[in-house]
């Protein structure tokens, strides 16, 4: 039967979580690296037993941690993230000119094809891999020095690259998106750059249809579709059917289009969720109700999923990189709270358990399903 | 051999217990102690001093013999009584919650 594993990063250690097919009980391992910061965790598709975690501290910055055995046991890895070349500087709050400077890795995206070979996003923007395990890392600087780059503006969280979707079916098809810069894509593996924010509208910046400023939270594609993109933006829930070259808005029904996650069925590419927030100064979900919110039309029609979730004085928030799906039938769907729960579905959303209720402040969720 | 007393996260990064105990060629510096803590154990590289720059990390002070040694230049000697091991140097985090 197959198995499932989450990996957890929390404000203050990671956590793996493990279940059999049933997705009943669940075993739980952790704090690893307890007292630290575990912006990411992620298991590589081809060798499930290989993670990687970004570790990092106000403290003593950032370190990249390794597992060849699926979490049991872990081995530091290289953590000096230099960026090429001059740095120049990006806008801060004010407008003014902020010279570039690494505060953290904020996701790592293990490649589809070599459990060696890892990206990773990090604050401020920028994208860099290794291709040895973790054993050193180069930027792809061809984003950071992008001719739109002085013009990039960090999100209250920093100016981070948080999204880092690998296209399966085009090599060398990337995306990532910044706060609060917007999407990009490359067709030449991460050589060269551009932003594809056509139809995004961003109220709030000096041109609301800018090319770039848009404080996109998050992107999701099914793997069987990767020219079908789901974006959660600051406010607004978006698709777009052309590799990012125009997006729309696809809120519909819902009761608040702001948000951070969204995440797509494992075997319906139509069928995506975001938890809506009630807005971006109240950082919880609207009526004190948690509710996950399914489309199974791709966006427009939306439906309140809230068995099993609390319906009343519930004020937690999920962050950007807080949820995730497993490959079994029927689909499970995950994600972690500031409030220290994390939540599972094994029936594709329709009914909700907590697996565990008192964490430290989930940061990440990322699931795999295990032969 | 020159001792040095790390932050529990950093011994637990290092894997250690108790004091680090060092060989320190030539002068005894920050700079020095630091090159032979970073030697010894990789996994402290970039934790206590930025990996481009080198300078100490903001959060992080050096204190030995009841002195702070934090701003003092990388290359100066640190004290007799740290050079001869009759005292650690202390790397503290600063203590502050979160």
């Amino acid at each position: 039967m197959s198995r499932v594993r989450v990996l957890v990063g929390t404000r203050k250690g990671a956590f793996v979580l493990t279940s059999d097919g049933t997705r009943a009980r669940w075993d739980v391992t952790g704090p690893h690296f307890g007292g630290w910061e575990i912006y990411h965790l992620k298991g590589s598709p081809v060798d499930p037993d290989r993670l990687y975690a970004s570790q990092s501290s106000g403290w003593f910055g950032q370190v990249i941690q390794r597992s060849n055995d699926g979490g049991k046991t872990w081995e530091s890895a290289d953590n000096k993230f230099a960026y090429d070349g001059p740095t120049g500087t990006h806008l801060w709050y004010d407008g003014t000119p902020h010279p570039w400077g690494f505060a953290r890795v904020w996701h790592l995206e293990p490649s589809l094809s070599d459990p060696d070979t890892v990206y990773a996003g990090v604050e401020d923007a920028a994208l860099f891999r290794t291709t040895d395990g973790g054993g050193s890392w180069q930027e792809l600087s061809g984003l950071r020095t992008h001719t739109s780059a002085p013009l990039w503006q960090p999100g209250a969280g920093g100016m981070c690259l948080h999204t880092i979707l690998l296209d399966p079916s085009r090599a060398g098809r990337m995306f990532v998106a910044i706060s609060a810069a917007g999407a990009f894509r490359s067709d030449d593996a991460g050589a060269t750059w551009r932003p594809v924010n056509r139809g995004l509208q961003s109220e709030g910046i000096p041109d609301p249809s800018a090319e770039v400023g848009h404080c996109v939270h998050r992107i999701a594609m099914h793997r069987s579709r990767p020219g079908v993109l789901f974006m959660q933006k600051h406010w607004d829930v978006m698709r777009s059917d052309d590799a990012g070259e125009t997006w729309r808005e696809v809120s519909g029904n819902l009761p608040s289009d702001f948000g951070f996650p969204i995440d797509v069925h494992a075997h319906e590419p139509e069928t995506i969720y975001v938890v809506p927030i009630k807005s971006d100064s109240e950082h919880y979900p609207p009526d004190g109700k948690l509710r996950v919110y399914r489309s199974r039309t791709g966006g427009q029609e939306w439906e309140a999923l809230t068995r099993g979730l609390p319906q009343s004085h519930c004020y937690v928030n999920v962050l950007r990189d807080a949820m995730s799906v497993d490959g079994l039938d029927p689909c499970g769907v995950y994600f972690g709270t500031t409030g220290g729960q994390v939540y599972a579905s094994a029936d594709a959303g329709d009914s909700w358990a907590p697996i565990v209720r008192d964490l430290p402040a989930v940061v990440s969720v990322e699931v795999q399903t295990l032969p | 051999m020159i001792r040095v007393v790390l932050p529990a996260h950093l011994r637990t990064l290092a894997r250690v217990d108790g004091e680090v105990k060092l060989e320190v060629p030539g002068p005894v510096t920050q700079r020095s102690v630091l090159d032979a803590l970073e030697a010894a154990y990789p996994m402290l590289r970039g934790t206590i001093r930025d990996h481009v720059t080198l300078q100490r990390r903001p959060f992080l002070r050096f204190f030995a013999c009841e002195q702070d040694l934090s701003h003092e230049l990388p290359d100066a000697p640190l004290p007799e009584a740290v050079a001869t091991g009759a005292e650690p140097l202390l790397i503290v985090g600063a203590m502050a919650g979160g």
